[in-house]
């Protein structure tokens, strides 16, 4: 998992491809509102630990699609959803 | 990112899909600098699994088990109907490509896997064709395309898919 350092606005946890468009422009959202994130490139990832992560992603979103943005461990939101995204890290 | 894929390689592939999309009557999405994004995800993932699944879905890198996310996978022609745009939103419909129109954001149609392997077993229990019927019917699973023969075709003449993403259709 790496870390964005920024505003803390709470633990945003964004879960994503390497190859993905979307996941790019997630990330880059974030960046660009300056909130501290982790995030981790799922397709990267080999044996025990994908296994591990992948289970994670699967409890917050059942269809293990990406990006999947955790924040608090409480609110998930779903592929490139630019403004809920802005709404839920409150900027 | 680990996978390095060269600019000339991307351009060169970027070119084919365009070219392949428009003969087919499909069209690849005109905004050029994310297309070769996720292009460049395409050759990474041909690179990691030697098929070009698709770059915004998590491949299992068993080609069995990702034959439906292979691009152009089996879910791009019902969501350009409905959203205007694949899941990637790598092809998109003419009135985006034109600019009219902005897609809109396409929710994941893949089924989860447990349904995925009912749906696999469905289809393999098709037994032979229907009575009258002289030769079995197999359609493409990307684009719906029909004929009737003893065996599906190398490849989809009108996607250019290959023969092990047609199905028993009767």
């Amino acid at each position: 998992m790496q870390h964005v350092p920024g505003v803390d606005r709470g633990r945003v946890i964004l879960y994503a491809l390497s190859t993905c468009g979307w996941c790019a422009r997630t990330k880059d959202l974030l960046a660009g509102l300056g909130v501290a994130f982790s995030y981790v490139y799922v397709d990267l990832l080999a044996g025990e630990e994908r296994d591990r992560v992948v289970r994670e992603v699967e409890r917050w979103n059942p269809r293990l699609s990406f990006p999947t943005v955790v924040v608090d461990g409480a609110k998930v939101i779903v592929g490139f959803r630019e403004q809920e995204i802005r709404e839920v890290v409150g900027v | 990112m680990s996978d390095e894929v060269n600019d000339g390689e991307i351009d060169g592939f970027v070119r084919d899909l365009a070219r392949e999309a428009e003969a087919g009557g499909y069209h690849t999405n005109p905004d050029r600098e994310f297309t070769r994004s996720l292009v460049r995800g395409l050759l990474a993932n041909r690179e990691r699994y030697g098929y070009i699944s698709c770059p915004c879905r998590l491949a299992s890198g068993n080609r069995e088990d990702d034959l439906d996310i292979i691009c152009p996978c089996d879910y791009r022609d019902p969501d350009l109907a409905d959203y205007g745009a694949c899941y990637c939103a790598l092809y998109v419909t003419a009135d985006v490509a034109a600019g009219v129109r902005t897609p809109a954001p396409v929710p994941e149609r893949r089924p989860p896997p447990g349904e995925r392997e009912r749906q696999k077993e469905e289809r393999t229990r098709a037994g032979p064709a229907p009575g009258g019927l002289k030769y079995p019917v197999w359609r493409c699973r990307v684009c719906g395309y029909l004929c009737a023969r003893d065996e599906p075709p190398e490849t989809c003449p009108i996607c250019r898919v290959s023969r092990d993403r047609f199905e028993r259709f009767m």
